[in-house]
């Protein structure tokens, strides 16, 4: 057995071009053995998910990126901003929904919305809903936040924190290129950006995920070079709780249409989770989003070195609009039998992946 | 499973009860790496397609079986029952790809139609087009038209062959030779033993046939295994299957599906994964695309497949029981799921004779 694949198979950490081997070598099943003994190294025979509902507040972005089917311009028909009276309606709805234990918000970057916007939103919610952990705005949305306060990142991050917030999400890392960024992200944070507002945020001790929107325009080196960027970061802070992959979906995007790109195969999305995992040793827990990947395929991924199948998720719009076929949500019964039927424990979890006991027997 | 991952790589056959271990099993990973180190091993890289049409002659059938969305009665809304000439002009229709290499036929068992019925247009299509192979006829229907016909099985399948330029039979029919669930879901219809006669017939008479195995209704895991291990003792004996294809049950607009859920994908890959490490003496395990969907089919084929069926035409029997891939596939989309694998393509024709390897 090659040298590269004998480290894989023993949990080693590999390195860059141990990684572009293994790539290139394609062999899917291997790989996922040893995504497998890496997942349960990391969190045993358990597979967690949440109860959460994803509030997006707005859909009107002066970022404009070529890869996402969400944003409209300001004064678009399909343009919508969510206000406090908004605010109020799903929180009501939120307190009525048995044991949920975590709101995330994303949203896109409003022309004119002041910062106090953003600030007052999550005070609203940790007022209504003081036990739900709030996890909100991206580096993209923070970095957005320090142009238009004036503040620096760690004062917004402060703010925030004062406010609520317990952690941020993942997205917005797409790919950690500025040959990339240039072309499907050209108006939003940098790469150096999003790294900058994830060290401070580990730095003031808010815990944040992290991602990795593949399958448009980069090379497998850039994918690779990403992976690396964040398991570096992560050697430092210890920060991060829980990776995702978010393969491109291209319908009803400028990119796709532009570049004429087709959806990621599924065997390439099973060995990038997997090599995911390998590479990204420093990382506890892998996300499979089903609301991107499929039920099926997300129960698939759980097999590939995921541990964790998010949410059950009140209302999503963001993928939803660039043509993802999936639900909009499941119920926890359902969850809890695609994960026992792959012989794992199903544990719910609260945003900091400690598993949470049931309020009472009734479920959502 | 150290003993029994032991024995895969040895190359040592596996029990029943290994069997049935491999299904209680929910080691995925492990499962698809020990039957693609064994595909690896015996098929090496090259995957087999074909280009080719389904013709399916009618849909009037008197064994209406509770997990078929096909069959009909006369009355029923969408029966048809294709002339000679209707059957020609698909087949027109198809041989418009020059790249076309046969004929898949398989067909309700119409109550009124005699064997000469069938014959006469198989021979038709055979004699228009002479060049298209033909493969054909479940067990199912070789057993009714024995029966209908008052000929042995052996001379319907001598007359198919002579007549009707049959090359190959196919895999269907054979859901899960079981008589427990076949009383349950295809009662009248061909036996376990009556099926495997066929076959075991049609070898004898150096006509090869697939195999396949409905799984996912009312069957239990140890009637999977038993229902493989019967293959692989007639296997043994003849060496006549080419080719082993599971199919998932699909329950839309079946009567079964009342009460049976599809699997999941996790069910279907184990199922592929464990066909391959039971069936150790037949060289092809087909990942059919159609049921499984195209993403699921392209993962097979690390899980132990070495074969993705073909571009099919125009498939209506599954799509009838809401197959939710498309009705064809084009010969470059299949090349193109092959080669994003690392693996070769190869267009075959129905007897795995290598046609074109890109």
């Amino acid at each position: 057995m090659e040298d590269f694949k004998q480290k894989a198979l023993a949990g080693e950490r590999l390195n860059f071009d141990d990684a572009l081997n293994l790539y290139r070598d394609n062999d899917l099943l291997f790989l996922a053995k040893c995504a497998r003994q890496m997942k349960e190294r990391k969190s045993g025979n358990k597979i967690f998910y949440t109860i959460n509902r994803h509030i997006n507040l707005t859909n009107i972005c002066s970022s404009n990126c070529p890869l996402c089917a969400f944003q409209v311009k300001d004064g678009d028909k399909r343009g919508f901003v969510l206000e406090s009276a908004d605010i109020e309606k799903i929180l009501q709805d939120c307190q009525n929904t048995k044991n949920l234990s975590e709101v995330h918000i994303v949203s896109a970057l409003h022309p004119n919305k002041n910062f106090d916007y953003y600030l007052n939103i999550v005070k609203q919610v940790k007022t209504a809903l003081p036990k739900v952990d709030v996890k909100a705005f991206t580096p993209v949305e923070v970095v957005n936040f320090a142009k238009i306060s004036g503040l620096s990142v760690k004062e917004v991050l402060i703010e925030l924190q004062a406010a609520g917030l317990d952690s941020l999400p993942g997205g917005g890392a797409e790919i950690f290129s500025d040959r990339v960024r240039q072309i499907i992200c050209p108006k939003k944070a940098t790469a150096a950006e999003w790294l900058e507002v994830m060290q401070t945020a580990h730095e003031l001790g808010i815990r944040t995920n992290a991602s990795m929107m593949f399958g448009h325009i980069e090379t497998i080196e850039e994918r690779l070079q990403h992976l690396f960027t964040l398991r570096n970061l992560q050697d430092k802070t210890g920060g991060f709780q829980a990776f995702m992959l978010f393969p491109f979906h291209p319908a009803n995007t400028i990119l796709g249409a532009e570049k004429n790109i087709q959806c990621v195969g599924s065997w390439e999305n099973l060995k990038m989770l997997a090599l995911s995992r390998l590479i990204l040793d420093n990382i506890d827990h892998f996300k499979a989003f089903w609301i991107m990947l499929t039920l099926p395929i997300a129960q698939l991924a759980l097999g590939f070195g995921a541990d964790d199948l998010d949410g059950t998720i009140g209302e999503e719009k963001i993928i939803h609009a660039a043509g993802a076929k999936t639900k909009t949500g499941i119920t926890r019964s359902d969850l809890e039998k695609i994960i026992r039927e792959t012989g794992y424990k199903p544990i719910r979890r609260d945003t900091f992946y400690q598993e949470v006991q049931n309020d009472n027997s009734a479920s959502s | 499973m150290k003993d029994i991952e032991e024995k895969i790589l040895s190359g040592e056959r596996l029990t029943r009860e290994d069997g049935l271990r491999l299904f209680n099993c929910n080691n995925l990973a492990w499962l698809g790496n020990m039957a693609d180190t064994v595909r690896k091993k015996k098929c090496g890289d090259v995957v087999y397609y074909n280009v080719n049409c389904h013709v399916n002659l009618t849909n009037i059938c008197t064994s209406r079986c509770k997990f078929c969305a096909f069959g009909r009665d006369f009355e029923n809304q969408g029966a048809y029952a294709m002339t000679k000439a209707e059957a020609l002009a698909v087949v027109a229709d198809a041989i418009k790809n020059p790249n076309l290499a046969g004929l898949h036929i398989v067909s309700g068992l119409h109550p009124t139609w005699t064997f000469e019925n069938y014959l006469e247009i198989v021979k038709a299509i055979h004699e228009t087009y002479p060049t298209l192979y033909i493969k054909g006829f479940t067990g199912v229907e070789i057993t009714h038209f024995a029966k209908i016909s008052g000929l042995s099985v052996k001379e319907v399948l001598i007359k198919l062959r002579d007549e009707g330029g049959l090359q190959a039979i196919a895999g269907g029919g054979a859901e899960i030779l079981s008589d427990r669930v076949r009383q349950i879901i295809c009662p009248k219809k061909a036996t376990a033993a009556e099926w495997l006669e066929v076959a075991k017939i049609a070898h004898g008479l150096g006509i090869k046939t697939n195999a396949s195995m409905l799984y996912g209704h009312i069957e239990t895991l140890a009637e999977r295994v038993e229902h493989l291990i019967k293959l692989r003792e007639l296997q043994d004996e003849t060496h006549g299957f080419q080719n082993f294809i599971p199919f998932p049950f699909l329950p839309k607009n079946t009567e079964l599906g009342k009460t049976v859920k599809q699997t999941s994908m996790w069910d279907d890959l184990r199922t592929i994964a464990i066909s391959r490490l039971m069936l150790d003496n037949f060289d092809n395990i087909k990942a059919y695309w159609v049921m499984l969907t195209v993403p699921v089919a392209q993962v097979a084929l690390g899980f132990g497949a070495n074969d993705i069926d073909g571009t099919i035409h125009k498939e209506t029997i599954l799509h009838d029981a809401g197959a939710t891939s498309p009705t064809a596939l084009s010969e470059d989309n299949i090349i193109k799921i092959i080669r994003e694998i690392g693996r070769i393509p190869a267009a075959v024709d129905c007897n795995f004779n290598i046609l074109r390897r890109l």
